[in-house]
């Protein structure tokens, strides 16, 4: 490794019987070991970044996602006003007898966009009715945004004042809650949901809920 | 004097904080608690930065809350646990020691006695080896050696 060392190795040997031969070659395959555990330190580091990133890059994984701590709880006690007039707002109990699916958006939030696309269309499957709340927003923008992006939601309710998103956990819009006939929350999406999201993650745990 | 009014600037220069005028309690006790929770709660937005420290719009409705629930009565701890329910120990900058989190706590002091015990294992090993004392019969022949060769 270092010449100090291979000179007092040296010596020792010198003075004492001499090592033999494999017991050198023993020694210059631990110093070689020893050589190569900072690069195999930077490997690991190189792995483990590389992970995260192709998790990022390739299969939409947002490390910054936290975990819902609301996860097989019962949703939160509210009642929202009615956002449009032809159908009624959105209560906790609404949200009984049949599984769910509760959606917050905004008209300021740009990847609202992108979620609508898709709930629109899983909405039109019927598989499961989509509640909508209008996240920290006045109706008016609301109401504009659900004309120009499509309105997949059976009842809309209007959070005027964020308190129910904090309720149910909520830290960005669009989040996504599947909540069971119970009223219980069974599981949180976050960020516009995706075929593969839906595919992956919701279609399997609401097929669940409804063969019980 | 130029320096003096910087050091004199410099005192008067104070952290800036993302509190706002409006959000702050007319109670001095009240919103010197307020602070003190504030600072001990984790924006889930920008993750860094407690709700104190952070400008995210979560981390203001959030600071309101806190204070909303300090002046219907409830205790500091209750406001911990409040938030806690709603967003688990992520919202918490000190969370509290379980399986979960015992990675986070120990991890730092586990790692740094490792690298201590390897530089241990290695400054032992650089150490240049003694050689043993010569035997009576190596002596013997050395002895030899040295009278022969002059």
């Amino acid at each position: 490794m270092s010449p100090p060392e291979t000179l007092a190795s040296e010596e020792a040997g010198a003075v004492q019987a001499g090592p033999a031969p494999d017991a050198a070659d023993h020694d210059g395959r631990r110093r070689l070991i020893f050589a190569l555990l900072p690069a195999a330190g930077f490997l690991l580091l190189v792995a483990f970044f590389a992970t995260t990133l192709v998790k990022e890059e390739f299969f939409g994984h947002n490390p910054a996602e936290l975990p819902s701590a609301m996860i097989d709880k019962p949703a939160p006690e509210f009642a929202l006003p009615a956002l449009v007039d032809d159908r009624p707002g959105l209560a906790t109990a609404d949200l009984r007898g049949a599984p769910h699916l509760v959606n917050f958006y905004a008209s300021w939030c740009v990847p609202c966009r992108q979620d609508h696309a898709m709930l629109n269309g899983f909405a039109l499957s019927g598989q499961i009715p989509i509640e909508g709340i209008a996240y920290k927003d006045t109706p008016a923008a609301s109401k504009r945004f659900l004309g120009e992006f499509g309105d997949p939601y059976e009842r809309v309710g209007v959070d005027a004042d964020g308190r129910t998103a904090i309720d149910f956990g909520l830290y960005g819009v669009p989040e996504t809650y599947l909540v069971d006939a119970a009223g219980q929350i069974r599981y949180r999406w976050v960020g516009p949901l995706t075929p593969e999201g839906l595919e992956h993650e919701i279609l399997p745990r609401l097929a669940a809920l409804q063969s019980k | 004097m130029r320096i003096l009014g910087l050091l004199l600037g410099l005192l008067l220069a104070m952290p800036a904080f993302a509190v706002n005028p409006s959000e702050r309690l007319a109670d001095p006790a009240l919103e010197a608690r307020a602070r003190t929770l504030s600072q001990e709660l984790r924006c889930l937005v920008c993750q860094s930065e407690s709700i104190d420290d952070s400008n995210a719009e979560l981390a203001h409705d959030l600071r309101v809350l806190v204070r909303e629930r300090l002046t219907a009565g409830d205790t500091d701890q209750q406001v911990l646990d409040y938030l806690h329910a709603r967003y688990g120990d992520y919202v918490l900058l000190n969370p509290p020691v379980e399986r979960a989190t015992l990675l986070l706590w120990f991890g730092p002091g586990v790692v740094l006695v490792l690298v201590l015990a390897g530089l241990a294992v290695v400054a032992r090993r650089r150490r240049p080896a003694v050689p043993s004392p010569l035997n009576k019969d190596e002596r013997a022949r050395l002895d030899a050696l040295l009278r022969d060769g002059r």
